[in-house]
Formats: C-alpha cells, sequence, structure tokens
C-alpha cells in the first residue's frame, strides 16, 4: 500500500513543501546507501527518490551517469536495490520510497514479479523514464495490482491533450521535468515553470512536484512556490561523490550530502513561510 | 512462378502503435513524445506525396547515382562452386555505402520541417558521413556522435566528416561505442528538440524511425527484384546482408519478403564467436528487451543490464537490433546467422582479391556466411548479397590485423 497519498496530503494541509532527494542506490557503495537516506530524511526529506542503476541512463547528465557506473561497477542490480530498500525499512515505516528508472531491467525481470518485489521491499512508487503513457499499460496494471503508485513524467513539450491522457492514469504525484535536457541540465526559468504547472493544474488534484536544476536552497525555495515538492538529484549525487573521492570517510561523506538537503529544506521553508 | 507482389502481412507492420508484433514501440521519455508524433504525422503525410517521392527519387538518382548495379561476381562463385553469386553495389554510392539512401530521405523530412541542426550517431563513421554529406548540401549544422573507441578505429571517417563540416563529438561513456553514441544523441535530442532533427542510421530508435528508415533503404530491394528478372529471368533463391542495426538487411529483404520462395540470411557479428560471448550478436544469442526506444531483441545480463559487444567491424559492434528484425526472426521468415571476426577477415581479403572489391568490414560478415551458403546450392540457383560498403575506411584495421605498419595514423 502506498504511502505517498497519505504523506502528501498531510503535507499539504500542514502547508509544508515536499523535499524529495535522489540518490543512485550503490552509489558510491551499497553500504552508503541505508545510512545516506536514513540521514537524508533526518536533514528534512519528506520522500526518497532512488534511482536504480543500469547500463544506458539515457535521460541523466553526465552528473548522474557517473553515480550509475560506480554503482554498477559495485554490482548494484535492481535485486540488491530491493534489498537496500528492505533494509531501511526495518527502521523507517514511515517515510515513502520512489524508484526511479528505466525500463530493461524491469522488463528482464518480468513485470508481475517486480511489482510484487517492490510492495514486499516497502516501494511506493515507480518512475520508468522510458515508459511513457503508450507503453506503461501493462506494467501499470501490475504496480495496481499492488497499491503501488506509477508516478509519470510532464515536460515542458507536453501538449495540453497529453496533459490530460496522463494524469487520467496517473498517482501518487505528478513529475514536472523543469527542463528540456537531462538531469543537472542548466538554468531553470521558473516563469516558464510557474505557467505550466498552473495548465496542469487543471487537469489534476495531484501533488506536482518539480525536478530537474534545482541546485540550490534558492532554486528550490523559488520552484516550491509554484509546486507541491522539489526533487533535487545531480546536485546531491555531486556533492556526495565529491566528498567520496576527497578520501573522506563514510560518516563525514554522508554528512555532506545531509548538509545540502537541510540548505535545501530551509531554503523551501524560508521561501514558502509566508504562503 | 508468381512474381507479382500482393498485399501481405508484411506490408501491414508497423500498426499504429508502432509495433511489429510485440516489437518496436516508442519507448522514450516523455520530452521527446511530441516530437516523435510530429515526424510520425509529417511522415504519414509525405510518404504518399507525389512531389516528395518525386524529390527524393531525384536525389537518389543524380546525387546518390542509383539504380546501382547488380553484379555477378563469377570468378567469386566459380571458386565456391555452386550457386550463382551477385552482389548489389551500395559501394558505388556516392559515400560509399547504403547509408545515404536514408539520410537523404530523412534531410528531406528535416527540410520540411524546417529544422536548421541535425544531429546523428555513428558506428564505422558511415552513417556520419552521410549525415554530415547531406547537411553540407542543404547547409545545416550537424552535430556526429561517435564512441571514442570508434573514432580512433575509424579515424578516416572522423576527418571526412570534419572536411564536409560536422562537428565530431567523441562519446567516453559507458563502453564508447555505437551504442554510447546513441545515448548522447539521445541526450543532445531531448535538450535541443525545438530546433534539431535527429537523423537515426538504422531501422532501430523510437517509431517511426524504424519504419521510415526501411522505406528509404527498400530502394535497395526494390532494384535488385527487377534486376534479378531482368538479368536471371526470376527470382534470386537467397538474399544475404549484414545486420547490425539492420538498415541494410531490411532495405534488401522488405521488398521480397512476400515472395515466400526467397530465402533470407541476416548474418550478425559472431565477434570472437558467439559461444564466447565476445560478440555482438543479440538474434543470435540475445534476450528481448528494451533499449533506444524500442522493444528488440538485446544482449543483456540477468539483471537487465546492457552488455559490452566485440566486433572487429565498428558498424556491427551494437547490443540491440531493429525491431522489425526481431518480429522476422520470430515469425521464421529471416534466418538470422553469425560470421566471426576471423571469416569475415578471411572473406574481406578473397573478394577483393578475385573480384576486385574491397567491401566494409561490416559486408564482409555477409560475404563469408554466402560463400559457406553457395556452397550447398546449384548453378541454377543464385543469391544477391547486399555490398552494403566499400572498404577503404577499414583498411588501417585490416592493416594493424595483418601486422603491417602503413606509416600512418
Amino acid at each position: 500500500m502506498s504511502r505517498l497519498p497519505e504523506v502528501l496530503e498531510s503535507l499539504r494541509e500542514s502547508g509544508r513543501k515536499a523535499v524529495i532527494p535522489y540518490v543512485v542506490a550503490g552509489d558510491p557503495t551499497e553500504a552508503l546507501t541505508v545510512p545516506l537516506l536514513q540521514a537524508l530524511v533526518a536533514s528534512g526529506a519528506d520522500v526518497l527518490e532512488v534511482g536504480v542503476p543500469f547500463s544506458d541512463p539515457m535521460s541523466e547528465g553526465p552528473t548522474i551517469q557517473k553515480g550509475h557506473e560506480r554503482a554498477l561497477a559495485g554490482g548494484t542490480s535492481l535485486r540488491s536495490t530491493l534489498a537496500i530498500i528492505t533494509e531501511f525499512r526495518k527502521h523507517n515505516q514511515e517515510t515513502p520510497i520512489v524508484l526511479m528508472g528505466y525500463a530493461n531491467p524491469l522488463e528482464r525481470l518480468g513485470y508481475a514479479a517486480i511489482a510484487d518485489m517492490c510492495a514486499n521491499a516497502g516501494v511506493d512508487g515507480l518512475i520508468t523514464v522510458d515508459l511513457p503513457p503508450e507503453e506503461v499499460e501493462a506494467m501499470n496494471r501490475e504496480l495496481q495490482r499492488v497499491d503501488i503508485d506509477n508516478i509519470f513524467l510532464i515536460s515542458p513539450t507536453t501538449s495540453d491533450a497529453r496533459v490530460a491522457t496522463i494524469t487520467a492514469q496517473a498517482s501518487g504525484f505528478i513529475y514536472y521535468v523543469a527542463l528540456k535536457g537531462v538531469t543537472g541540465a542548466g538554468h531553470l526559468d521558473t516563469a516558464a515553470v510557474e505557467s505550466h504547472l498552473s495548465l496542469i493544474r487543471e487537469h489534476t488534484d495531484l501533488p506536482i512536484a518539480v525536478g530537474f536544476g534545482i541546485k540550490d536552497g534558492d532554486t528550490a525555495g523559488t520552484v516550491a512556490k509554484c509546486s507541491d515538492a522539489v526533487v533535487v538529484g545531480s546536485a546531491l549525487v555531486d556533492c556526495i561523490a565529491d566528498a567520496a573521492a576527497s578520501g573522506l570517510d563514510y560518516e563525514n561523506v554522508i554528512e555532506v550530502g545531509a548538509k545540502l538537503i537541510s540548505e535545501i529544506r530551509s531554503g523551501v521553508n524560508l521561501a514558502t513561510s509566508q504562503l | 512462378m508468381s512474381v507479382e507482389m500482393s498485399p501481405n502481412k508484411y506490408a501491414q507492420v508497423p500498426d499504429e502503435h508502432g509495433r511489429f508484433g510485440v516489437y518496436g514501440g516508442k519507448f522514450v521519455a516523455e520530452t521527446l513524445m511530441s516530437a516523435l508524433s510530429e515526424l510520425e504525422a509529417l511522415y504519414r503525410s509525405l510518404k504518399d506525396d507525389a512531389a516528395f517521392q518525386a524529390e527524393f527519387d531525384a536525389d537518389l538518382a543524380h546525387y546518390v547515382g542509383r539504380p546501382s548495379p547488380l553484379y555477378e561476381a563469377a570468378r567469386w562463385s566459380d571458386m565456391i562452386g555452386g550457386g550463382r553469386i551477385f552482389l548489389k553495389r551500395e559501394d558505388l554510392n556516392h559515400t560509399g555505402a547504403h547509408k545515404v539512401n536514408n539520410t537523404i530521405g530523412q534531410a528531406l523530412l528535416a527540410k520540411h520541417m524546417g529544422k536548421k541542426r541535425v544531429i546523428a550517431e555513428t558506428g564505422a563513421g558511415q552513417h556520419g558521413v552521410a549525415s554530415a554529406t547531406v547537411a553540407a548540401r542543404l547547409g545545416l549544422e550537424c552535430h556526429v556522435f561517435m564512441g571514442e573507441e570508434d573514432v580512433k578505429r575509424q579515424a578516416l571517417n572522423v576527418y571526412r566528416m570534419k572536411l564536409l563540416g560536422a562537428e565530431v563529438i567523441p562519446v567516453t561513456s559507458g563502453s564508447k561505442t555505437l551504442k554510447d553514441a546513441m545515448n548522447e544523441a539521445l541526450r543532445d535530442w531531448v535538450t535541443y528538440v525545438d530546433n534539431t532533427f535527429y537523423i537515426i542510421g538504422t531501422v532501430a530508435g523510437p517509431h517511426p524511425y524504424p519504419m521510415l528508415v526501411r522505406d528509404f533503404q527498400s530502394v535497395i530491394g526494390r532494384e535488385a527484384r527487377a534486376q534479378s528478372l531482368a538479368m536471371t529471368g526470376k527470382l534470386p533463391d537467397a538474399l544475404v546482408a549484414c545486420v547490425g542495426g539492420g538498415s541494410n538487411a531490411i532495405g534488401l529483404f522488405h521488398p521480397f519478403l512476400a515472395d515466400e520462395t526467397v530465402a533470407m540470411y541476416g548474418v550478425e557479428a559472431g565477434g570472437k564467436g558467439v559461444d564466447t560471448g565476445e560478440h555482438a550478436a543479440p538474434l543470435s544469442a540475445g534476450i528481448p528487451g528494451v533499449l533506444h526506444g524500442n522493444r528488440t531483441y538485446l544482449m543483456q545480463d540477468e539483471n537487465g543490464q546492457i552488455m559490452h559487444t566485440h566486433s572487429v567491424s565498428a558498424g556491427l559492434d551494437y547490443p540491440g537490433v531493429g525491431p522489425e528484425h526481431s518480429w522476422l526472426k520470430d515469425i521464421g521468415r529471416v534466418n538470422y546467422v553469425s560470421a566471426t571476426d576471423t571469416e569475415a577477415l578471411a572473406a574481406f581479403h578473397r573478394v577483393t582479391r578475385v573480384e576486385g572489391i574491397m567491401p566494409a568490414l561490416e559486408t564482409a560478415h555477409a560475404l563469408a556466411y554466402a560463400e559457406k551458403l553457395a556452397a550447398t546450392m546449384t548453378p541454377d540457383q543464385h543469391i544477391i548479397i547486399n555490398l552494403s560498403g566499400r572498404g577503404d575506411k577499414d583498411i588501417l584495421t585490416v592493416a594493424s590485423i595483418d601486422g603491417i605498419e602503413l606509416g600512418i595514423e
């Protein structure tokens, strides 16, 4: 049973905007992921987004690509990602977890098996970058069977007609891709984001998370004003990778990631406190 | 025997969702969906448009030099002793391979869409050269993504692209070959989708690419069919073509699919041997999955990670294959076989010496299998091999394998 609807609804009622950090499972090592996720929650994360390592992450920019490569080099797969979630759930039954990945690892294990494995591990939602509405039906059926949300992406190029189709099938929340481009790219046009979100809201009451291009407390705060949640991916993956590469021990690497999420949390709270 | 084409199931694919049976489809990020729909709508409106077809045909005739000859390789056939072998001479096209048939077609689409910037992925560099060529002719900005590994082994084609005004971007992620070049091209497209046309070089990728590339390349098979009838009074008994992504093979095969008497062989890169794991033969040893926008046979591990491939030929060094080939394999219409690096190199040397035709290393895989096939046939039977490209680009690779120092890097 997905935790997303209840958690996001209670956040909305309390006026709190969700902070959603993204990390790649097994990056830089498998042993680090569970304590890192715990520290991110302690620093103000409301939902966790966990990347499933894939050999060909076509929508990722160089930063997250490298995260996938490090995780694969350490042997992390979809199966071991689910083992990581199972471990995390021993100590945390509250925070929703969304897996973000690509279709082929799901296809390889089979949609029905994956849905069951995700439910058993305590996953709440799935984002599959290369399963647009046209290709998602079989997967969606299996996810609905086990009450896991399928999170759809909407982008600046999505037509109004497509927004209607997508929101009709969506549950959990909508993930708005703020930029044409790969993760970690370029400059965010917050005015454009705001106008797109109001168009999407004409079709759905689901919470809308915004990702791609959020780097720090300021951008997060600006985006949080018009959205329900902000996703921080490349900036977090990057600072963790830098800390690990500089030879810091695990606790300090985790501390660096947690500090960024604290800053994002403060930026979001500051920007949205008068709303 | 009837030699007329009739309406058939092979003309019904892909369906409206871009599927060939369970294969194909549109497995891409949401950002690209509108661009694909726009391309599909444009192509559907133009494919039966007389003016568009006339423009395409005129370019093929006057710029590419079509029709390409069908040549009987009599001396080679005699040496093998068996069926007669004919070569469909795509190596004589402008730029030296079949790739240009498709880039001409897609460049016309780009022109109709008003796109000023084109991108392409390339393995051996033939598609990159063919893309850079049409871009030069139409005055379009051209960026070609090429794996760093391939940039090294296809240095001549890299320089050709630069001379044509294209920017060649070495791709350093993953296995640094064709699959990674395609990832990077997709990343570029998602970023610059508003002003950019992505010229995909093979019958893979998301719908409508497998369909439109097949349609543009089918000129090969249409000509070969007519030429076979004119030269021998009958259809060929067998067709042989190499298969990486599979565009030259589909181009030859497609117009013959309804001709039940014509056997077809798609030859994949066996690398060091299909049983060694070091190859690029997904139809021979792969499992269906999703990569680069379509569902198809893939070389992948038990976790669904795409495996590194190996082939002496950069153009075949790809872990996937066009979805229509996956369908043709499953329904049993085409036989998919393989030839190793060693067999391909031997065929490269033999055909060069016996016929004075130096084939691309990709093509040499088809030649290697055709030798075995011809030996089992009788003199009243004949094979058409798609001589898909010329081998000039490969001479450094061949020299290095033969231990010869040419003094150029």
